[in-house]
């Protein structure tokens, strides 16, 4: 098998310059899809027979809330990467990642305390969705100290990754958590196996939504990852071609 | 497929809910906007750095070329 996909991969300059043609096409459909999204769940889908018009911030919430898990895989499994075959690129994305999780936690956590209020006549409750999704934020938050409280470089990376993949044990107990205990927070809406149990008027906004937000989360990771290779890379002839800077002048007159 | 609300005072009032909804996509337009804005201004800031670096060490080398 011709593994040289893999490699190149692994290279920031091949990353950075593939993800230029790329950018303004996937910032513009992202865009769209969020705004036709948007507008579809909070105008045009029918209210809510029991929840009335609170229940639009479904839309909103389960997205974000998707991501948050969803990002967590991909942190972990960059730091899984990057452990394994110490590759350049993977800890960026590591570390893009832990902040693009953390923000979209933070939005499904509040998102949701603003939805109990009306719901559940509460803005928290400890019950067990809500404290594992806490506890995720917390994961997050600790990956990003952890980056920060080295001097070494790759001492910082080798720790939080593997902070990433123990806490990869908290990301089936957040899914099962509607399950295992008796709680407030309702099951799960979309299921991949069965039938989802709501009314398709109201599933296509959302799936617009779980759509624009995972377009949305891949815009973001590009975003922080090529902002991070600029400065790893900062020493090399490609970015400082990139700011204009003839080197091969600079080094005759040198 | 239809608007749901009479007015555009009826869709910002939400039949009470208004004040809950609103806030939600409020702080989710923030969050979204924050995590897209960041890592641009951060790229340019730094390459606004770089290249003022890179006139520097020019400046320098100038100098040092038309020394006696």
């Amino acid at each position: 098998m011709n593994w040289q996909w893999f490699h190149r991969l692994g290279s920031p300059r091949w990353f950075y310059q593939k993800t230029s043609v790329l950018l303004p096409w996937l910032t513009f459909f992202t865009l769209a899809i969020l705004l036709v999204g948007s507008v579809w769940g909070l105008a045009f889908a029918p209210a809510d027979f029991k929840q009335g018009n609170s229940y639009r911030i479904i839309f909103l919430h389960v997205p974000a809330a998707f991501l948050s898990l969803a990002g967590y895989y991909v942190m972990a499994i960059a730091g899984a990467v990057g452990l394994i075959w110490r590759m350049k690129l993977a800890f960026v994305v590591m570390r893009s990642a832990a902040v693009i999780g953390a923000a979209l936690t933070f939005l499904a956590l509040i998102s949701g305390a603003i939805w109990g209020k009306p719901t559940w006549g509460s803005w928290w409750v400890w019950d067990a969705r809500i404290t594992s999704m806490l506890v995720l934020f917390f994961l997050y938050l600790g990956v990003i100290a952890l980056q920060e409280a080295y001097q070494s470089e790759t001492t910082a990376n080798n720790t939080s990754a593997i902070l990433t993949l123990v806490g990869t044990v908290n990301i089936p107990i957040i899914y099962k958590s509607v399950d295992w205990w008796f709680t407030l927070h309702q099951p799960a809406t979309l299921k991949l196996t069965q039938a989802s149990t709501i009314h398709p008027s109201m599933l296509y906004p959302l799936l617009t939504m779980v759509v624009g937000f995972y377009l949305f989360y891949a815009l973001a990771l590009i975003l922080y990852t090529r902002a991070e290779i600029l400065k790893r890379e900062c020493r090399t002839k490609w970015v400082a071609e990139l700011c204009g800077v003839d080197v091969n002048n600079k080094i005759s007159r040198a | 497929m239809k608007f749901q609300f009479q007015s555009l005072a009826d869709l910002v009032a939400m039949s009470g809910h208004g004040p809950y909804v609103w806030a939600c996509y409020g702080i989710g337009l923030l969050v979204v906007a924050y995590l897209l804005i960041t890592p641009v201004r951060q790229k340019s800031k730094f390459i606004r750095q770089l290249r003022r670096q890179y006139a520097h060490q020019a400046a320098a080398n100038g100098r040092v070329d038309s020394a006696p």
